[in-house]
């Protein structure tokens, strides 16, 4: 293995080895244990490096692993997308567009094209940042993380179990989250993505996705929506009760809006306030709301 | 008087082909654009070695010790040193600008010796073969700290009692400068003017404290053989800091050469003397081999000079009809921990543009300079004109708010009309030329000013969550810095004057010598241009050589929008020089009295008989052979010319922004920009547009982004570019650009100079556009930059909660304690 770095690089020393199959990573891995790290996108990991914010011992580059690009559309609408797919692929991807819009709606808010390009939806979530748009549809779709280790089955995680903290999963030592499963779109749903940043392409100071389902009446019967950059996880919430039973072209989102800011607890930093950004929380569900209504509505009419 | 007609035409090129006004593009972007050029990290010498640089992460503290033997033992370290090491040499980093005889200078170590006095100063410096050994090994260094208090307001650093940055000076004001009316006899003096006065406003505003942030980090080379040294550094100012080399660490002048390659911008932030320049050399010198040093991006952000970081207090008085009466403006302007280079000299620069275009009888200037735990502030685009812009133009705003009077009113009812010029202000300036008239007609029309104001109307009307507002910002400012004898009188250490020089190759070709040292600019296209006029040569046959003072031995360099006002100028003269000798020698050729021949389109011709004519090329060539020269005549072409401008240059335009404010989140988006200037004769419009474009980038990012913070410790916690939030194109909107000419009358080409307009006018432009969209919610201030959440404080009458409270309200206004008013730091 190859001990790179240093010599010529703003990073600090580090082992690098560049498997060529799923088996051999994963066997490395687990012979690394905390000493490995994984390196897809390298669009989080490379700034930490170069930074000289971490150190780890080696990088374990799954960049030459064939099969692990793919997105694939599985029979009940939803999206699995493989550990290399790059955010601009995802963005691209016409039938996971068609199964699960707002998929298109956040990866258009992930940082700038030239990110897009080399980083990983799947990196991105196992990266675990709360204000990242990614984690937030991973938990508001109910998805899952499908996790590999040497000499064991895979196992599917749900992201109300993945994430544990800001930058921190249940990813443990030697293994490696393989693919990412959004989940299908409710029938007579729709979906809204909004998010408000300092600049184009930075973490937002909050950003809301949410869903709404009608029944066959255009009546409201169920509201939910993440948040990003107001907690340490992703959260998702019901907010349901505000709305249900009222008709999408009356529903009163506003309310929805202040029952939402209720639940969340953000923290503050240089950029916003924790009070600023429970406003926006209002803000933002109350905007988003009516969009994803009015997808819901037109799904429903088609539907019927 | 507005002079447009009388200038001097360039006499080379017939009018149809003059190359000045041509949109040419630029002969240096080829190779700076791939990259097929050398930056000064490119260069690289046998036997060179890297400096990396252990930074102080306390911000005031004594060094009880400092133990670099650790970094010996490590990998590729050839030496490691402590300021200890290099007390007795080091010298200090100049400040060249005293601008009281009482100024206090605390002195400025390149690095720490017993003390630091901000985070990011240099305590101990390691050289390895590689820059990541030298890096690397900075962490086995042991430095003990003994932590001193932490001085970071200023309103608190000037009151009694507070604790000193610097122990051995008596208070932590540096300076008082004051100016006013009536003592210079320009005007009169302002209490009079506010005790009578019918309407008074008095605003405090927050200049933030701003980031240059230039492209390429900085970065030096240092080769000590023998008494001398060679330095290459991304500097704006090689003739500058090869005098100060010399004068700093005692290397004889004639044994300093400083060469400025390709340098990727500066906006003021590589106009400077810097320790890490002085610490390559000092190290080069200790250990005998090259030493280059290369700053990161995160180093780049905590230890260049940064720039702003004023408060300002305000008062302006006037009658009911909006006739203005008087201006008072009192400053405190943070120096940071030291002087450097013209730190004092950036808000005296400022002083003279508050009267800005405005026909005030009343004038008082009053600034105090003090001393924080920050790092230095100097000089940043504009360099104390921005500041005066914003705080005149904000408050004109506010005064025809508090009259009820439409805004751009108020400023025609005020300002110079073109009939006035020559105008000489109440700060002392004679503004030699301007029509504010015609640049405000222009910029409103193209605004579509009335139906935007309807607009305006209906959403108000509507209670539209998102408000639209206008904003106007009519704006002059001072450049071509400057008339050596002005810059004397303000006690500045150094003339004003450019110099250039035109060597007349053989085969007719042209080298042209500046000593205006470019950093992006364009120099190479512009002076090509202007040359090929002067001369008749073509556009092509122009070579522009600069930035070494080997080969370039005298020069001022280029900051203050001074290289084509100064710069340039002396191109033209150098340029009539040699058109005055060709002159002889071709009359000589030609056998007919000089007195006869006409020159144009690069030939000499003899009136009456013009097929007898010669090339000026030609003549280079026969002047070469020196076969045939009239006697008493040296048979060369080459000239040299030292340009002195007689006045500074005062381009005007009028800025106009419509901003959309979201009343629920308090994000501002910018509709619609529009901007005329008046920077005189354009050389290159391509040019003169894209420094529009980049200083209307950095003035909108004072207004809407970018804030250097400190926290309580006094650590910078806008280290990176994450934090540190400059503007992409994609934050900006589309600018809606235009110029009107009013020829400057104090140099023969008629230009003005457009490197900082656009930084300096529309700050105030976008600030009064916010303010106007949410006046009618009762906020008549936003302090910058103004974040969504700012705004959204703003609109909940939330001005007294955390950050939103900072300057966003109005100060009770200043009565006739002026004096009790600074020495307090202002109102409690």
């Amino acid at each position: 293995m190859r001990r790179i770095g240093g010599a010529c690089m703003k990073p600090p020393v580090f082992g690098y080895a560049a498997p060529r199959s799923a088996e051999e990573a994963l066997a490395l891995l687990s012979e690394l244990g905390y000493d490995g790290k994984v390196l897809a996108g390298g669009q989080s990991l490379i700034p930490l490096l170069s930074m000289r914010l971490t150190a780890p011992h080696t990088l374990v580059d799954i960049n030459r692993i064939p099969g692990l690009a793919d997105i694939v559309i599985v029979e009940d609408g939803s999206v699995v997308v493989g550990a290399l797919v790059r955010h601009a692929e995802l963005l691209a991807d016409a039938p996971a567009y068609a199964a699960l819009p707002l998929l298109r709606r956040a990866t258009s808010n992930v940082a700038h094209p030239a990110i897009r390009n080399r980083g990983t939806t799947c990196g991105s979530i196992a990266h675990a940042d709360p204000s990242g748009e990614m984690t937030a549809i991973l938990a508001l779709t109910g998805g899952s993380v499908q996790i590999a280790t040497s000499g064991a089955e895979n196992r599917d995680v749900a992201a109300s179990e993945f994430f544990l903290g800001p930058l921190e999963s249940c990813l443990g030592p030697g293994e490696l989250a393989v693919s990412v499963r959004f989940g299908a779109a409710e029938p007579r749903s729709g979906s809204a993505f909004l998010e408000l940043a300092r600049r184009r392409g930075d973490y937002a100071m909050c950003g809301a996705a949410v869903m709404v389902t009608v029944d066959e009446d255009e009546t409201v019967t169920g509201v939910r929506a993440a948040y990003l950059s107001v907690g340490p996880v992703p959260a998702v919430h019901d907010l349901t009760a505000a709305v249900a039973g009222q008709h999408v072209g009356s529903a009163d989102w506003g309310a929805a809006g202040e029952l939402a800011a209720t639940l969340v607890e953000p923290d503050g930093d240089l950029h916003a306030s924790s009070d600023y950004r429970r406003r926006l929380v209002a803000v933002l569900t109350e905007r988003a709301l009516p969009q994803a209504a009015a997808e819901a509505s037109s799904r429903s009419q088609e539907a019927a | 008087m507005t002079v447009t007609e009388d200038r001097v035409q360039a006499s080379g090129h017939s009018a149809t082909d003059r190359e000045v006004g041509k949109s040419r593009k630029r002969k240096e972007d080829l190779r700076l654009l791939t990259g097929r050029t050398t930056w000064t990290d490119n260069h690289s010498l046998p036997g060179m070695l890297h400096m990396a640089i252990l930074r102080s992460p306390v911000a005031h503290a004594k060094i009880t010790n400092v133990d670099v033997s650790g970094a010996l033992d490590r990998p590729g370290v050839i030496a490691a040193f402590s300021g200890q090491d290099f007390a007795e040499e080091q010298g200090v980093i100049p400040c060249a600008w005293p601008v009281t005889p009482d100024m206090v200078n605390p002195g400025h170590p390149s690095i720490a010796v017993g003390q630091v006095n901000h985070v990011g100063e240099a305590v101990a410096i390691v050289l390895a073969r590689t820059k990541a050994a030298a890096q690397d090994a900075l962490e086995a260094i042991d430095v003990d700290y003994e932590a001193l208090p932490v001085v970071l307001d200023m309103e608190e650093t000037v009151k009694d009692g507070a604790d000193l940055v610097h122990s051995h000076t008596e208070s932590n004001t540096s300076f008082r400068w004051v100016f006013d009316a009536g003592e210079a006899g320009t005007g009169t003096s302002t209490d009079e003017a506010f005790s009578g006065a019918e309407v008074t406003v008095s605003r405090r505003f927050i200049q933030q404290r701003l980031i240059p942030a230039f492209m390429e980090p900085r970065s030096s080379l240092a080769d000590f053989q023998g008494e001398g040294v060679t330095l290459w550094s991304a500097t704006q100012v090689p003739h500058i800091l090869r005098l100060m080399i010399a004068l700093s660490l005692g290397i004889p002048e004639h044994k300093v050469r400083v060469i400025a390659p390709d340098v990727g911008g500066g906006f003021g932030g590589k106009l400077q003397v810097t320790p890490e320049e002085f610490l390559v050399i000092l190290a080069s010198r200790r250990v005998g081999k090259p030493v280059k040093y290369t700053e990161s991006r995160s180093e780049s952000l905590l230890s260049a000079h940064h720039g702003r970081d004023q408060i300002q207090y305000i008062d302006i008085a006037a009658k009911r009809d909006g006739t203005v009466t008087g201006l008072r403006v009192r400053l405190l302007a943070d120096m940071g921990a030291y002087l450097r280079l013209v730190s004092p000299g950036v808000p005296i620069l400022g002083a003279f543009m508050y009267p800005a275009i405005y026909k005030f009888p009343a004038y008082n200037f009053t600034c105090d300079g003090v001393f924080t735990n920050k790092t230095p502030t100097d000089a940043y685009r504009g360099a104390g004109r921005p500041e005066a812009t914003f705080a005149i133009e904000r408050i004109m705003d506010e005064l025809a708010a508090e009259l009820d009077m439409d805004p751009m009113e108020l400023r025609r009812k005020n300002w110079i009309t073109h009939e006035e010029f020559p105008f000489t202000t109440v700060a002392g300036l004679t503004y030699d030329s301007g029509n504010y008239e015609a640049a405000t007609d222009k910029a409103l029309e193209m605004f579509g000013w009335d139906d935007l104001r309807a607009e305006q109307q209906q959403r108000r009307d509507a209670g539209d969550p998102i408000q639209l507002g206008l904003g106007i910002s009519t704006f002059t400012e001072m450049c071509g810095l400057a008339p050596s004898r002005v810059l004397g009188s303000l006690s500045y250490g150094a003339g004003g004057w450019e110099t250039a020089s035109i060597r007349m190759l053989p085969s007719g070709k042209v080298e042209v010598v500046t000593g205006s040292s470019p950093h992006g600019q364009g120099h190479d296209t512009a002076w090509s241009q202007i040359v090929a006029d002067q001369l008749g040569v073509g556009f092509d046959d122009v070579e522009v050589l600069h930035g070494d003072t080997a080969s370039s031995p005298r020069g001022l360099d280029s900051y203050g929008s001074r290289s084509l006002v100064v710069g340039g100028i002396a191109v033209v003269k150098a340029a009539e020089k040699v058109v005055a000798k060709a002159r002889k020698i071709a009359a000589h050729l030609l056998e007919a009295n000089e007195d006869d021949l006409d020159f144009k389109d690069g030939s000499f011709s003899v009136r009456g008989t013009p097929d007898t004519k010669i090339g000026i090329q030609e003549t280079a060539l026969a002047v070469f052979a020196a076969h045939n020269y009239p006697e008493g005549i040296e048979p060369s072409l080459d000239s040299e010319a030292t340009f002195d401008p007689v006045n500074f240059s005062f381009p005007h335009g009028t800025h106009l922004c419509a901003t959309e404010v979201d009343t629920e989140t308090g994000r501002v988006t910018i509709r619609k920009y529009v901007c005329v200037d008046d920077v005189g004769e354009l050389v290159n419009p391509l040019i003169v547009e894209g420094q529009v474009h980049g200083g209307l980038a950095q003035g909108i990012a004072q207004a809407m982004f970018e804030e250097a913070v400190y926290d309580a410790e006094g650590n910078l916690t806008t280290g990176t570019f994450v934090d540190y939030t400059i503007p992409s194109a994609t934050d900006l909107p589309h600018f809606d650009t235009a110029n009107t000419v009013t020829a400057s009358t104090t140099n023969p080409l008629g230009v003005k100079g457009v490197g900082e307009a656009g930084c300096i006018a529309s700050t105030p432009a976008v600030v009064n556009a916010v303010v106007d969209a949410v006046r009618h919610r009762g906020v008549n201030d936003v302090q910058m930059p103004m974040t969504p959440e700012r705004v959204w404080r703003a609109l909940q009458g939330d001005q007294d909660s955390e950050r939103a409270a900072e300057g966003t309200n109005a100060y009770g206004g200043a009565t006739t304690e002026d004096e009790k008013l600074l020495d307090t730091g202002g109102p409690s």
